[in-house]
């Protein structure tokens, strides 16, 4: 399970982006969080992903309360969560190589014999040649950047996905096949998902069910 | 290979002169990218199209499909590094490809073609206030709107010009004094297309305006850049990936492929019961979480790498010999030998 329970969060701790949020997922569950621009669910999603320490209320995975976010999140619970933005050009290390930047999170945590085995097959999934793979990010498209971004939330196996307008920037058919890379990458682990996005079609179609951004807050 | 552009067909014109009522021409426009180490990427090839006053063309087409350099090349704001082939002509037969950077700067830019920038919010200075944007830019275009005379008289008519631009664009007056962090982002979609009509250009060229908009500011930003095109006779080319943004304002769509317009048809028929006939296209309605929601199959080619046939051939459920070994010309509004 995912929860979250009574979450406040934002920049500001006197004018907080989210008030209250409420939202649970079930294990394998995949739920959509639909809001308008700028509402703050981009920041709940951040909370989600142990990205940013809520300010009140709590985050539960599996059972374990998260206490610390970011780098202070322990590794087995920052590496149950992936997650993909919605600017992978902001997201991405612009010095990296794209086959660096999705071994990465591998790299990281220690498990580098992996790599040469990990990276194609992912990028192969993803719809990323092995001649985009040698390229930098201001070498490529911004759909074949966000493919690697999606890699690389994938690499490391997480239990749960977290994916923040990841197709708010794609056009209909690398959107179509984003989602069904998330879909394939479900169907074979058994990961749940919170997808937040703006595109009220696209969500209902992709998850199993949809949350409303005013149902799961305060205000 | 043939990368050159080829002759001109029997409808391209052999001189400046545009037919009354198209505002812009554009005739196999190709864009070039020299690249170090690298075979240079053919980002645009032979894209041809025209834009009649008051009509709204919407090019279509993934990221890295071409769209956004064509709208570059047309605004002469390409790299150092691109080499640029065909005409684009305005009404008046300035042919935007051949004129050098003075002239585009001085008369092109702002004046003949206005600019609603990708993403408002972050084009907008955060220090200065909307009208302060928006008297600069009058300013800076200077002419009749600031006209001569005294420091005062110039100075009311600048503020003048700039409230209707505002006005043009719905942007509430009450509004003007606020910086950019105190507008929503509808808001700051407006003063971006304010900005665009400041110079009262006959033809608007919108790249990206929806993204990461949600659906209801995405349908409010372009139906306002509709009303204030359609009505008054301008032109709008708006580039986009967003199909839904494209379906409610479009009177024409273009659909880029790997740097080609491979189909250019009626909004009507495109979004209608006839569909789309180029297979990519009809690809990509289908793509569409309210349609099948399934992917074209396989990626794009590399445009620094293109096959000599079809760039499609490689992911179309239609190809065959032809396909493989021989490029479709565009003809009849479709470049493909199966449509
Ligand atoms: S020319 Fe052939 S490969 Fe290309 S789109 Fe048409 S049918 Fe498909």
């Amino acid at each position: 399970m995912l929860e979250l329970d009574g979450v406040t969060a934002g920049y500001d701790p006197r004018h907080p982006v989210v008030r209250g949020a409420h939202l649970t997922l079930r294990p394998g569950e995949a739920v959509g969080l639909l809001g308008p621009s700028g509402c703050g669910k981009s920041t709940l999603a951040k909370v989600a992903a142990l990205l940013h320490r809520p300010d009140r209320g709590s985050l539960t995975l599996d059972g374990t309360p998260v206490t610390g976010y970011r780098h202070r999140a322990p590794r087995a619970l920052r590496t149950a969560v992936g997650v993909v933005f919605q600017q992978p050009r902001l997201a991405a290390d612009p010095r990296l190589r794209l086959h660096d930047l999705v071994a990465e999170p591998l790299r990281a945590t220690g498990r580098r014999a992996e790599v040469a085995a990990a990276v194609p097959e992912l990028a192969e999934r993803v719809g990323l040649g092995a001649d985009l793979l040698a390229r930098r990010p201001h070498e490529v498209s911004d759909g074949q950047l966000q493919r690697a971004c999606l890699a690389r939330a994938l690499v490391l196996e997480p239990r749960w996905l977290v994916c923040d307008e990841m197709t708010a920037m794609l056009d209909a058919s690398t959107t179509a096949a984003l989602v069904g890379v998330v879909e394939d990458y479900r169907a074979r682990t058994g990961a749940g998902l919170l997808a937040v996005g703006h595109d009220p079609v696209l969500l209902a179609r992709w998850c199993d069910r949809v949350a409303h951004w005013s149902e799961i807050t305060d205000a | 290979m043939n990368t050159v552009p080829a002759a001109d067909t029997g409808t391209a014109p052999s001189c400046p002169a545009v037919p009354a009522g198209d505002v812009l021409r554009v005739e196999r426009l190709s864009v070039r990218f020299r690249m170090r180490g690298r075979p240079p990427v053919a980002a645009v090839s032979d894209a041809t199209f025209r834009l009649a006053a008051g009509e709204c063309l919407v090019l279509v087409g993934e990221s890295g499909c071409g769209k956004s350099v064509l709208a570059s090349a047309l605004l002469g704001l390409l790299p150092g590094n691109a080499e640029t082939a065909g005409s684009a002509f305005l009404a008046d037969g300035l042919d935007l490809l051949a004129a050098d950077e003075r002239t585009l700067a001085r008369t092109v830019r702002g004046r003949r073609v206005g600019l609603v920038p990708q993403s408002p919010a972050a084009h907008l200075t955060p220090v200065r206030t909307v009208r302060s944007h928006l008297e600069e830019t009058v300013r800076a275009l200077g002419g009749a709107a600031v006209g001569t005379g005294g420091r005062r008289e110039r100075a009311a008519r600048v503020r003048a010009a700039a409230e209707r631009a505002a006005r043009r664009a719905a942007f509430p007056p009450g509004h003007l004094d606020r910086y950019p962090h105190e507008l929503s982002g509808g808001l700051a979609g407006r003063a971006a297309t304010a900005l665009a009509l400041v110079g009262d250009a006959p033809l608007l060229l919108a790249d990206e305006p929806t993204t990461g908009l949600d659906r209801q500011l995405a349908e409010a930003v372009v139906d306002e850049l509709r009303a204030c095109t359609r009505d008054t006779g301008r032109a709008l080319l708006m580039i986009t990936h967003d199909l839904a943004a494209a379906e409610r304002i479009a009177d024409t769509v273009a659909v880029m492929y790997a740097g080609r317009i491979v189909e250019t048809t009626a909004a009507g028929e495109f979004f209608g019961a006839g569909g789309p006939r180029h297979p990519y296209a009809r690809g990509l309605l289908d793509a569409l979480p309210e349609r099948a929601f399934t992917p074209v199959p396989g990626v794009p080619p590399e445009l620094g790498a293109l096959p000599p046939g079809c760039a499609f051939a490689a992911r179309c459920p239609k190809a065959d010999a032809l396909c493989a070994g021989q490029r479709p010309e565009f003809t009849e509004g479709t470049a493909c030998h199966h449509a």
